[in-house]
């Protein structure tokens, strides 16, 4: 995903929004990087996670669409190492409540096999269900 | 010591082996820990919005189930459960008011009065028992086994509910110290598994155990040790898919911690249960002289 960052796509909702659901200050966040740098996720993520939250300050809606916040695994590496005392994971669980609370699931369970399923344990299961369906 | 023992969906599946050798090490170190009569699911993962009461009920059940049945104290094993229950625990602890909320929408339970206290078992071996304690009973010594402990992320973080060091945990390590094992000390001990991307992204995980097990090979480790059915699963069945993605992997067995205890305080293989592992542990425990060769294992010869 590439993400236009410019003042003039500010949009305040969004980021209201975010600071509601996550409880979390964004503006405390000075770009720093350090949440970037330790997150386990980052190979396979479409922006930073600290763009993320550079995005939602700007306002940019199109951060919903990115796959870094389905990566993330709340993990709490960011949340535990942030010298701002910012917890990253609230923030990208707010992004994805965003679009689950519409009642929009991420991923199909349907797709998943038998054999998936009788391999998968309960703890599996019900993390990935909670973290990616409605 | 005796209370109550909250075990947790993965613990009867998968991780039967996880509890077998917990409870039965448990009572050898004098441990009582009374299964309760009604559990649910903790929910496996702590909601991160803001105010979601929702989320904290099925914890909240749990803590009136251990408050029903006379204790004030409970015990879990499962990194993921500890988690979410501690973290709930400490939430309606310190607000009355979400406290007073979440009672009155569970009308039909007694009221939770917000004193029951979590344990990690790890925290009843180091606080409860004590590993000078537990170096007496050892009637196994594990010489010569070298382990790799695996946190994870669910036992040390976020800070106020962690049991040990986020960055430089010694818990476990220092069990294994205690139970005569040589500890591998692996840089990516608390790196998260990939977790519950299992479901629907394998080869995310795939990927990370790849990274985690062969560091922990390449640091002369015959087995990793954890806490975390989920973890287990990753790092340990996982291994078959990491193997055909890539051809040069080769990996080593993943067990419990209680697994290693138990084996350490003389228990037998009923319990230990080493056989419910993707990844075979009797060689490399019968290479290390822990296991003597044709010591009979589940009907079978090790
Ligand atoms: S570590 Fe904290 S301050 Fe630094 S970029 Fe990340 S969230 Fe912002
Ligand atoms: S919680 Fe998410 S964003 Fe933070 S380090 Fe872990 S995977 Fe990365």
């Amino acid at each position: 995903m590439k993400l236009r960052l410019s003042v003039t796509t500010t949009n305040s909702a969004l980021l209201a929004k975010v600071e509601e659901i996550s409880g979390e200050n964004l503006s405390k966040c000075y770009h720093c990087g350090k949440c970037s740098a330790g997150c386990p996720s980052l190979t396979n993520m479409d922006c930073l996670p600290n763009q993320v939250i550079r995005a939602v300050q700007l306002g940019d809606e199109k951060v919903l669409e990115s796959e870094t916040i389905w990566l993330c695994a709340s993990c709490f590496t960011c949340a535990v190492r942030c010298p701002r005392g910012v917890d990253l994971s609230k923030i990208m669980e707010a992004l994805r409540l965003l679009t689950l609370r519409k009642d929009v699931n991420h991923i199909e369970v349907k797709e998943l096999t038998q054999e998936e399923l009788d391999e998968l344990p309960p703890i599996a299961l019900v993390s990935n269900f909670r973290k990616m369906t409605s | 010591m005796n209370l109550a023992y909250y075990p947790g969906c993965t613990l009867k599946n998968q991780g039967l082996g996880f509890e077998t050798s917990a409870l039965a090490a448990a009572q050898a170190l004098d441990i009582e820990m009374k299964e309760l009569d009604r559990w649910n699911c903790c929910g496996t993962v702590f909601s991160l919005a803001d105010e979601d009461l929702m989320h904290y009920l099925a914890p909240m059940r749990n803590f009136v189930r251990v408050q029903e049945e006379g204790f004030d104290k409970v015990v879990t094993l499962c990194s993921m459960c500890y988690n979410t229950m501690k973290r709930t625990e400490q939430i309606v602890k310190d607000d009355p008011e979400k406290l007073k909320t979440i009672n009155e929408f569970m009308y039909r339970e007694e009221d939770y009065r917000g004193e029951v206290k979590l344990f990690h078992l790890l925290e009843l071996f180091r606080d409860e028992i004590g590993y000078e304690e537990i170096k007496k009973r050892v009637i196994r010594p594990l010489r010569g086994l070298k382990v790799a402990p695996y946190y994870g992320c669910m036992l040390t973080r976020p800070k106020e509910i962690g049991i040990d060091d986020w960055e430089e945990p010694r818990i476990m390590e220092d069990l294994l110290s205690a139970i005569d094992a040589e500890v591998v000390k692996d840089p990516l001990r608390g790196e998260c598994c990939g977790a519950y991307h299992t479901v629907n992204a394998k080869e995310l995980v795939t990927e990370r155990t790849r990274m985690i097990v062969s560091s922990a090979k390449k640091r002369g480790a015959d087995c990793i040790m954890l806490s975390c059915p989920l973890c287990e699963f990753n790092l340990d069945l996982r291994q078959r898919d990491t193997a055909k993605e890539y051809t040069d992997f080769v990996g080593i067995p993943v067990v419990y911690f209680t697994q290693l205890l138990a084996l350490a305080l003389g228990l037998t293989e009923d319990v230990c249960r080493f056989d419910l592992h993707y990844i075979d542990p009797y060689p490399v425990l019968v290479e290390k002289n822990i296991i003597e060769e044709g010591e009979e294992v589940h009907g079978k010869k090790a």
